[in-house]
């Protein structure tokens, strides 16, 4: 069942990775790259790293992607201009793929443990406790520098996104409170005093 | 059990994925922030596999470095895509020559 699930997840990961790249609609893709995290997230639980697979749904199916959604909508393009001559960069693109792909194959194939790795090992997962303690246990104790600076990373990044897209529109007339309410009724209000049938 | 070289070969077809998407689609810079995020996925997926098929927790909590490093990645370009479309009204990677010195 386990092995079954596993190829599963595998097979839609990849079949839904290739059709973020080769589909012609972005919103398509959007939506294929969802697929693809979360059969990436089951394919975390499986292996039994709960915690992970709910961040990335909750992150990248919950945010990210819907950044992205946002965007794509958002900004009208024509993307069949953007569409660019397929077949001319699929044989490079293609070769040097598959040139990666046959190194990184080499790579995995050639992989094995050294004796006395297991020595090395910066926190072993504890016996009997849940996935989500057991990181709970590590990151804000022994990693919390780690955390902060992935606290900091985040608020660089949201003051950077919001100084890029910040404008002032010099066109448009807004409510200024603080003149509103310091306008005196003395200086702005005449009162004119209409005699019958002459008008002003 | 799944051995590690299941997991390491789909971690490295997704992250060849992303450097064929971006060979492909090299005009569409939405299309080329998404198969970073695949590549991205892919260094996660190969993180959470020697994690927890050796037991050690280490890598699951560098995941989550990525994972915070992908997220303000993919924010800060699309932020910087909504003013290059403002400016120009195209997202065209070949037009983003205008600071060429």
């Amino acid at each position: 069942m386990t092995v079954f699930a596993f190829y599963l997840f595998a097979l839609v990961a990849v079949v839904a990775g290739l059709m973020v790249v080769m589909s012609r609609n972005p919103v398509h893709s959007v939506l294929w790259l969802i697929l693809t995290f979360l059969s990436a997230s089951g394919l975390f639980v499986l292996i039994g790293a709960e915690f992970v697979a709910m961040l990335l749904i909750i992150v990248y199916v919950g945010a990210v992607a819907v950044l992205f959604l946002f965007v794509v909508m958002m900004l009208d393009i024509d993307f069949n201009a953007l569409r660019g001559r397929f077949v001319e960069y699929a044989p490079v693109g293609g070769l040097f793929a598959v040139i990666l792909l046959v190194l990184l194959g080499v790579g995995i194939a050639a992989w094995h443990e050294a004796p006395g790795a297991a020595a090395l090992h910066g926190s072993p997962i504890p016996e009997g406790v849940q996935n989500t303690a057991a990181i709970g246990l590590v990151l804000y104790d022994k990693y919390i520098y780690l955390f902060q600076s992935a606290a900091l990373v985040l608020l660089v990044s949201m003051i950077g996104a919001i100084l890029l897209t910040l404008r002032h529109r010099t066109d448009v007339k807004r409510q200024n409170v603080m003149r509103q309410m310091h306008r005196d009724p003395a200086k702005t209000l005449e009162l004119v005093d209409v005699k019958p049938g002459q008008g002003l | 059990m799944i051995g590690i070289e299941h997991y390491l070969a789909v971690g490295a077809i997704l992250f060849v994925i992303g450097i064929f998407g971006i060979f492909v689609n090299r005009k569409n810079v939405i299309i080329i922030l998404m198969s970073i995020e695949l590549m991205l996925l892919a260094a996660n997926i190969n993180l959470v596999a020697f994690s927890a098929l050796s037991g050690d927790l280490v890598g699951q909590v560098f995941t989550m470095l990525v994972l915070t490093v992908a997220a303000a990645e993919s924010a800060i370009g699309l932020a910087i895509l909504v003013v290059f479309f403002r400016n120009r009204a195209t997202i065209a990677v070949e037009d983003v020559n205008v600071m060429k010195g």
